[in-house]
């Protein structure tokens, strides 16, 4: 869960991208291939203004880059801060998830009432 | 020897997120689990961390500070003020990371106890819900394994797409 600091900042912009059900869609839909902002219009019944909108924000996240053609400016999903977020999410919920099953079988020993606890792995040096 | 309980994560209302969990044992041992710092080491973090450093003064104005040391050798320090202890039901204390700038967040505990089984609630407020928004939020209305599920799903596709 730790991270440097620009990390942070990156998984931030990323999170709030990814917070709106539109940038999601719009992220899924690229998945499958470029598109531009008129195809994506389209399947949204949005305009393409608001399209647009959400585009940059995803643009500025990292998570959408442009393609060569000047003119179409085909969208293009890119994955590495998908990945990154992802990651995050993850070590997030394993860290409860594997935590409390540790912890299930602690409290099963000390209903057992054996409650000489045994360390662990390493031990931990008490300060 | 796994319960089959579910690790729940939503958010509530502007600034919070609550955790629940279901435990198959009494509030005492829970609350016991997560204040004694022997318990404590042999449960808290992920696979493969451990707690290097685990001091608690379990008192109102009490300070706690754990150092998890992760497999890379790497440590992580979390730590807080204990403001109100009430055993075996609720603990309320002031958490920040030390090398995450996000703010101090205010964490609720509360332990419910019916026939021996105790229900497990953890209410994370954050700073402001900027931090949390943007840190959590990214659709965790349904939970973070909800969530996952959405970004592995897109994760999934952008694998068989690009390259």
């Amino acid at each position: 869960m730790s991270y440097a600091m620009t990390a942070s900042r990156r998984l931030d912009a990323t999170f709030a991208a990814l917070a709106d059900p539109t940038r999601r869609a719009i992220l899924a839909r690229l998945a499958t291939g470029e598109a531009t902002v008129n195809d994506l219009a389209k399947p949204f019944k949005m305009s393409q203004p608001a399209i647009s909108k959400h585009l940059r924000v995803l643009e500025q996240a990292g998570l959408v880059s442009s393609g060569q053609d000047a003119q179409r400016r085909p969208r293009r999903i890119e994955a590495q801060p998908l990945a990154e977020a992802t990651e995050w999410l993850e070590r997030y919920r394993q860290f409860w998830e594997t935590s409390f099953e540790r912890l299930d079988e602690l409290l099963e020993e000390l209903k057992l009432g054996r409650k000489k606890a045994r360390p662990k792995k390493s031990k931990g040096e008490e300060k | 020897m796994s319960s089959g309980e579910k690790v729940t994560v939503n958010t509530r209302g502007e600034r919070e997120v609550v955790i629940t969990r279901g435990f198959d044992a009494t509030s005492t041992l829970v609350f016991d689990a997560l204040t004694k710092p022997e318990l404590l080491r042999r449960w808290y973090g992920p696979d493969g961390w451990t707690l290097a450093v685990c001091e608690i003064d379990l008192r109102v104005g009490g300070k706690w500070h754990f150092v998890s040391r992760r497999p890379d050798g790497k440590e992580i320090g979390q730590l807080g003020v204990y403001q109100d202890i009430q055993r075996p039901e609720r603990i309320v204390n002031t958490e920040s990371w030390e090398d995450w700038d996000a703010g101090e967040t205010l964490v609720t505990t509360e332990l419910s106890d019916r026939n021996g089984k105790t229900t497990f609630t953890s209410t994370i407020l954050f700073p402001s819900q900027e931090v949390r928004d943007t840190v959590l939020k990214s659709g965790l209305k349904h939970g973070v394994e909800a969530s996952y599920d959405k970004l592995a799903g897109v994760l999934a596709s952008i694998a068989e797409n690009i390259k």
